[in-house]
């Protein structure tokens, strides 16, 4: 089992002064909890549901994609895309704008069918159980496939601690201990240091960074064995963004990630894989036109295309 | 204006200091090291410098606004007395277009016909909105100076079964419990169901939405003595009889489209990504929609609901006609005739006796303030319940 300290370094140090209720971060001892030791060190049977959505740590799941076909009506947006995501790896897709990239990450978690006209084709298998079959309905599908949007979007109905425990309470789930979940999750997402001391203020009093970040505590808090991300830093500043990109990393070693990015030193910087998609003309579907580790897909790509998108040469 | 003539100061000293190189860079370096050196010592002083300046008409355009205006007033005077017209409207009326005409001659020739244009339309723009607040301020002074004169506790707290048409006293107890029974009803009634059809309309977007909206839009025309009537019909007159419940039921039927529309409005003005992000939560849509949208468009609904009340508040002809008017207090709104405060002010202004015209007043005096009083309440739960809500777990 992994062990998870309760927050980025960089955020602690950064309003530990302020709020004093932080753990000392000079020396990084074992936090109070583990993630999988918080959910299975109680003997309860509210635990059963949560038991089943908590992912075990060490075996993130992985997720394969075969001849994902996606529509909008009549019009084709992306055909046979076929891409593993590796389990415990970030997974980003880039490629320039409208090639399909956010459809394919919305199908991934059943968001596409949500657009009235859409439809989808192919197999989409989390663990090797299709999403699409039967054997899994889409509120299911979501709550162990999340998501993070490219807009910052905490509910402002919500406080902030009730922002963290919204999914919990949208599926009819109640948690033992609530205010423990609250903390963890913020500190995994690196946002607990600087909210620790206004829980119950609304979540839209907080800044852009801070409010992706506490849509990151959202969505870890219903356990998720898949995140995907559809450009989760593009409305953020440089500092918010490191912020983020530190999280994804710290998480990547419990969840698998997938990241849809326009920004090509990030894809760098926090995938391990890479997708490149591209639309060959006007009228055509996206397609994948490259997937490998991203090394490889930044020094030495198989494919021309690939090669002048990642240089800068278009797009 | 004293910082800026400081920092022009400044620049043109700098500039004659080095006046070898390129005026253009001499300038900005000036100002740069007038901008960096002014902190170190003057920081207060700039503080207390800045002056607030309001935007304001400069004495050119003043002159011309003042001009206009007496072009104005004299002109149409003078016409009302070459033509001999004596209503006051008249005057006003002609009074406005010979000003709206000078302004826009007098600024053409001294600017340009662009700022005329745009000096008309703001003026037009203006004056629209002071026709539209001084109408209604006009009527609510009118209506409080008329009621304010029978406006006594006692006018609270007695009916006017005992009262004869002649004699003092009596009031509009049995009006006002029947308004607030009767608006009870018809919002238990009619808001609940007039926030589920905006669901379905805006969230669900069910397949027959289009024909459940052109219905909603129908029933928004509907006339309001046709509810009435249908009640009477229904209801009423199958051994029901006249009561405050009948009325409830009528009036709600005139709520539910403002309600409605209004509230399906206000849903349409909640970004979509919260009710994915709800979903991507793995929520099913009914909490999303009860849990994240709702209370995101709280204030909303509450302003769509009070909007409601206002149109059935007023409505007479329903009243008359499913809960027949009373002069003395039914505290049952289940059985028997009932009154209410349009009605109330209805009965008694048709009869040609000053007292009951002078209570009429007072009645409506009591509406408005009635009205008024509902509405700040709403908005006081409505914004409570928001900081409860924002506040607790």
């Amino acid at each position: 089992m992994t062990t998870m300290y309760p927050s980025s370094a960089g955020a602690v140090t950064a309003g530990a002064d302020a709020t004093g209720s932080v753990p000392a971060t000079s020396q990084p001892t074992p936090p109070p909890f583990t993630w999988q030791g918080e959910l299975h060190g109680e003997d309860s049977t509210e635990q059963v549901a949560l038991a089943r959505a908590a992912p075990s740590a060490s075996t993130s799941a992985r997720l394969d994609a075969t001849d994902v076909t996606c529509w909008f009506g009549k019009r084709k947006v992306l055909e046979r895309c076929t891409l593993s995501m590796e389990p415990g790896q970030v997974t980003a897709l880039i490629g320039p704008s409208g090639c399909g990239k956010s459809t394919f990450l919305r199908a991934l978690n059943r968001m596409h069918e949500l657009v009235p006209s859409a439809a989808i084709a192919g197999q989409i298998a989390l663990d090797g159980v299709d999403i699409y079959s039967e054997a899994m309905s889409p509120t299911e599908v979501r709550s162990r496939i999340g998501m993070v949007f490219q807009k910052p979007n905490p509910f402002p109905s919500m406080s902030i601690a009730d922002n963290v425990l919204a999914g919990l309470a949208l599926s009819g789930i109640s948690h033992p201990d609530p205010d423990a979940l609250v903390e963890q999750c913020l500190s995994r997402a690196g946002l607990w240091a600087e909210v620790a001391d206004r829980l119950n203020e609304g979540g839209m009093s907080l800044s852009g960074g801070q409010q992706q970040r506490l849509c990151i505590a959202r969505a870890l808090a219903v356990c998720p064995d898949v995140l995907l991300m559809d450009e989760p830093c593009s409305a953020l500043d440089p500092i918010s963004t490191r912020v983020i990109e530190r999280t994804i990393r710290e998480l990547c070693e419990e969840i698998t990630i997938v990241i849809v990015t326009h920004n090509m030193q990030q894809a760098q910087r926090v995938s391990d894989n890479c997708a490149f998609f591209l639309v060959e003309s006007l009228r055509e579907p996206g397609r994948i036109v490259e997937a490998g580790p991203t090394k490889q897909i930044f020094s030495n790509p198989s494919d021309p295309r690939t090669y002048d998108y990642v240089t800068g040469q278009f797009g | 204006m004293t910082i800026l003539t400081e920092r022009l100061a400044d620049g043109v000293t700098g500039n004659g200091e080095t006046r070898n190189g390129d005026s253009r860079t001499t300038a900005t370096e000036a100002t740069d090291s007038s901008a960096s050196s002014a902190p170190s010592g003057a920081g207060e002083a700039v503080v207390e410098q800045l002056r607030f300046r309001p935007r304001v008409l400069v004495s050119r355009d003043r002159k011309e606004l003042m001009l206009s205006l007496a072009s104005g007033l004299t002109g149409s005077a003078g016409m009302c007395l070459v033509f001999d017209w004596s209503h006051p409207l008249t005057y006003a009326i002609w009074a406005l277009l010979i000003f709206l005409t000078a302004s826009y001659l007098l600024a053409r020739d001294s600017q340009s016909p662009v700022v005329a244009a745009d000096r008309l339309v703001t003026t037009l723009v203006w004056t629209s909105g002071g026709i539209a607040v001084s109408a209604l301020v006009w009527m609510l002074v009118y209506v409080a100076v008329q009621g304010f004169k029978g406006l006594r506790l006692e006018f609270l707290s007695s009916d006017l079964s005992k009262v004869g048409p002649l004699d003092d006293g009596g009031g509009a107890l049995h009006a006002i419990i029947g308004t607030l029974q009767q608006m009870m009803i018809a919002s238990v009634i009619s808001i609940p169901i007039a926030i589920l059809t905006a669901v379905y309309l805006h969230e669900i977007k069910g397949r027959l939405s289009g024909l459940v909206r052109f219905v909603i839009d129908a029933m928004s025309g509907l006339p309001s003595i046709v509810a009435g009537l249908f009640i009477y019909t229904i209801w009423v007159l199958r051994g029901n009889g006249p009561s405050g419940l009948a009325a409830g039921l009528a009036l709600a039927i005139l709520m539910i489209p403002t309600v409605t529309r209004t509230a399906e409005e206000m849903l349409k003005t909640i970004d979509d990504g919260l009710r994915e992000s709800a979903l991507a939560l793995g929520a099913p849509q009914w909490r999303s929609v009860l849990q994240v949208v709702l209370p995101t468009a709280r204030s909303g609904l509450i302003t769509a609901s009070i909007l409601g009340v206002a149109r059935a508040v007023g409505e007479t002809a329903p009243v008359l006609l499913t809960a027949f008017g009373s002069s003395s207090v039914n505290l049952n709104p289940f059985v028997g005739p009932q009154s209410d405060l349009p009605l109330f002010i209805y009965q008694l202004l048709r009869q040609p006796n000053a007292n009951q015209i002078a209570r009429a007043w007072t009645g409506a005096l009591v509406l408005v303030l009635l009205v008024l009083v509902l509405f700040v309440l709403a908005r006081v739960i409505g914004e409570h319940g928001a900081r409860v809500r924002g506040g607790s777990r």
